[in-house]
């Protein structure tokens, strides 16, 4: 078997809001086109260690950062490293479906224009594609022009998704897409992710076990801050080395 | 019906009754100056001079004075004041600076507007010197409705949720463009509002254009944004208390309020339907 390419690592990252330490000496290697799920207790640090790799923790104030979280082996945290050319690059679809109040087609539309794309077939064409790999084309293709607004939840999260995906990132973090979602709407956007898995590497933020299971190539468990074990997922759910693991996932606490 | 809803039938009858009682009052006041009003506005009235020591005429100077200071203050407090909203709620953080500016407008909105207007008087009247201008009067008016306009643009721009502003930076927008083009047109709608209050204040205030613009009696129209102008507060002030002939003006006093309250009227009913406009326009733009 061949070496993987590693898309993104953590080294010995401490992670700090205020005072509290949020995140304790996590190292971790995530191979590209790979999904990887973080699984574990509310408040032991999952979407702050997922908020590291596109810089949005810069946006709270008193945080501190030691250690170094790199992309395609480049440090995303070094002075030269242009905030939104990253998140250009790494991809975010959050809890809450949060469209913008705009039209369909401008949603997705959005991240071109705001990186500069001014010509318009092409924003055409890349938003028909990304509602298309979103899986949602079929259903908004003839209401484009009508407020995004207008959607169900499950399809304003789809039509978050294409909205990432428009700008061709090559990282999509997702902070527990599905939980405000229906079973199908669900079960559709953990087919997407299966589909997306062959031109992204995807990191998925989730509370519901039988998703990790079903979409990650590893798992990661983490616990108060810490990374207690990262590793293929039929190993983490079938036979995991640590006890609180095993503890979490057949829900004996959590 | 048991106790508890005989107690929320009373609470709420209560505060039916106090609402309706403040409708009445301003129905009350509307139509006694509409009743006592009425009977002199004609096409002769809006668009006359004054004459006969204003016991006769027009008041067309002074509605073109108040329309002039409406739109002069406006030019100058509404860009400053917004823009001032932006960086507040958006760019500064919460440092002390911030709450400096933030207790400093304030204590800018609880200063008598008398203040405003000897402060105006002072700097634009002469020590820049505006001379008695539409000029002085507009930037005094602007002054003192700056703090309104950044209160009610920071609140609109507060009450736009944060997960708007983390979508749209996560695309790789930057901060401007996330004001921009998202949270801007959002919070448009009650920005409006702010300029609704502030043109309706602008409008009636005396004491600020007192010593910067207003002219007692000047019968012709402003050439330019250094001439005095003829306001409709001042002119209702002046031929109700110090007019020459103050029992026969009664009648062009009341007509001078009733034209006041129904130009604030209508610029109300105009914002409304701005803020509909743009209300529902956010959502496809
Ligand atoms: N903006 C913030 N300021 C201060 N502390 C924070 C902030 N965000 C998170 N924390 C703290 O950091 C810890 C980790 O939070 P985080 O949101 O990363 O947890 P999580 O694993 O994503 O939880 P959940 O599953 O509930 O989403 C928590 O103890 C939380 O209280
Ligand atoms: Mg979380």
């Amino acid at each position: 078997m061949d070496e993987k390419k590693i898309k993104l690592e953590a080294k010995n990252v401490n992670f700090y809001y205020d005072d509290f330490h949020a995140l304790k000496g996590i190292n971790m290697q995530i191979e590209q086109n790979s999904v990887v799920a973080f699984i574990g207790p509310s408040g032991c640090g999952k979407s702050t260690f997922l908020r590291l790799f596109n810089r949005m923790n810069d946006l709270i104030d008193g945080t501190h950062l030691t250690g170094e979280c790199l992309l395609d082996g480049r440090d995303i945290y070094d002075k030269r490293v242009h905030v939104d050319e990253l998140r250009k690059n790494v991809g975010m679809v959050f809890q809450k479906p949060n469209p913008f109040p705009k039209t369909i087609f401008e949603n997705v539309a959005y991240g071109l224009r705001v990186n500069g794309v001014k010509d318009e077939k092409y924003i055409k064409q890349r938003v028909e594609e990304s509602l298309q790999s979103a899986a949602l084309w079929e259903e908004v293709k003839d209401k484009l022009k009508k407020s995004a607004f207008e959607l169900s939840g499950g399809q304003q999260q789809r039509l978050c998704i294409a909205r990432a995906m428009a700008i061709s990132p090559s990282v999509l973090l997702m902070d527990e897409p599905a939980s405000a979602l229906d079973p199908i709407s669900t079960a559709k956007i953990e087919e997407l992710i299966h589909e997306l898995k062959k031109d992204y590497t995807i990191v998925i933020v989730t509370h519901n076990m039988q998703q990790a299971a079903r979409v990650s190539d590893k798992t990661g468990f983490f616990l108060l801050g810490e990374l207690i074990e990262y590793d293929q997922t039929k190993k983490i759910f079938l036979n995991p080395e640590k006890e609180s693991t095993q503890n979490y996932i057949t829900g004996r606490f959590g | 019906m048991n106790k508890k809803n005989i107690i929320q039938w009373f609470t709420f009858g209560i505060f039916r009754a106090l609402s309706y009682l403040v409708v009445l009052i301003l129905f009350f006041i509307l139509g006694f100056i509409i009743y006592n009003g009425i009977g002199v506005i004609s096409w002769e009235f809006l668009t006359g001079f004054p004459e006969d020591g204003m016991t006769k005429g027009g008041i067309l100077p002074a509605i073109v004075g108040t329309l002039c200071l409406m739109a002069g203050s406006m030019i100058f407090a509404f860009p400053v004041g917004v823009m001032s909203g932006i960086y507040i709620n958006e760019y500064a953080g919460n440092n002390w600076a911030v709450k400096f500016i933030r207790i400093m407008t304030n204590n800018l909105s609880g200063i008598p507007s008398i203040v405003f207007g000897l402060f105006g008087m002072s700097l634009f009247v002469n020590t820049l010197g505006f001379g008695d201008s539409i000029l002085a009067g507009s930037l005094t008016l602007g002054l003192l409705v700056l703090p309104l306009v950044i209160r009610t643009t920071e609140e609109a721009m507060k009450a736009i949720p944060d997960s708007f502003r983390t979508g749209s930076l996560a695309l790789g927008a930057t901060r401007l463009q996330t004001i921009w083009r998202v949270i801007l047109p959002m919070a448009f709608p009650n920005i409006i509002t702010g300029l609704i209050l502030s043109v309706g204040r602008v409008s009636g205030e005396t004491a600020p254009i007192l010593f910067t613009v207003a002219a007692y009696f000047l019968p012709k129209l402003p050439a330019s944004i250094f001439d005095q102008v003829m306001a409709l507060p001042y002119h209702l002030y002046v031929i109700s208390t110090s007019g020459t002939d103050i029992e026969a003006s009664r009648s062009m006093a009341y007509g001078t309020a009733l034209v006041l309250i129904s130009i604030v009227l209508l610029i109300n009913i105009l914002a409304n339907s701005l803020r509909k406009y743009f209300g529902n326009k956010v959502k496809t733009n």
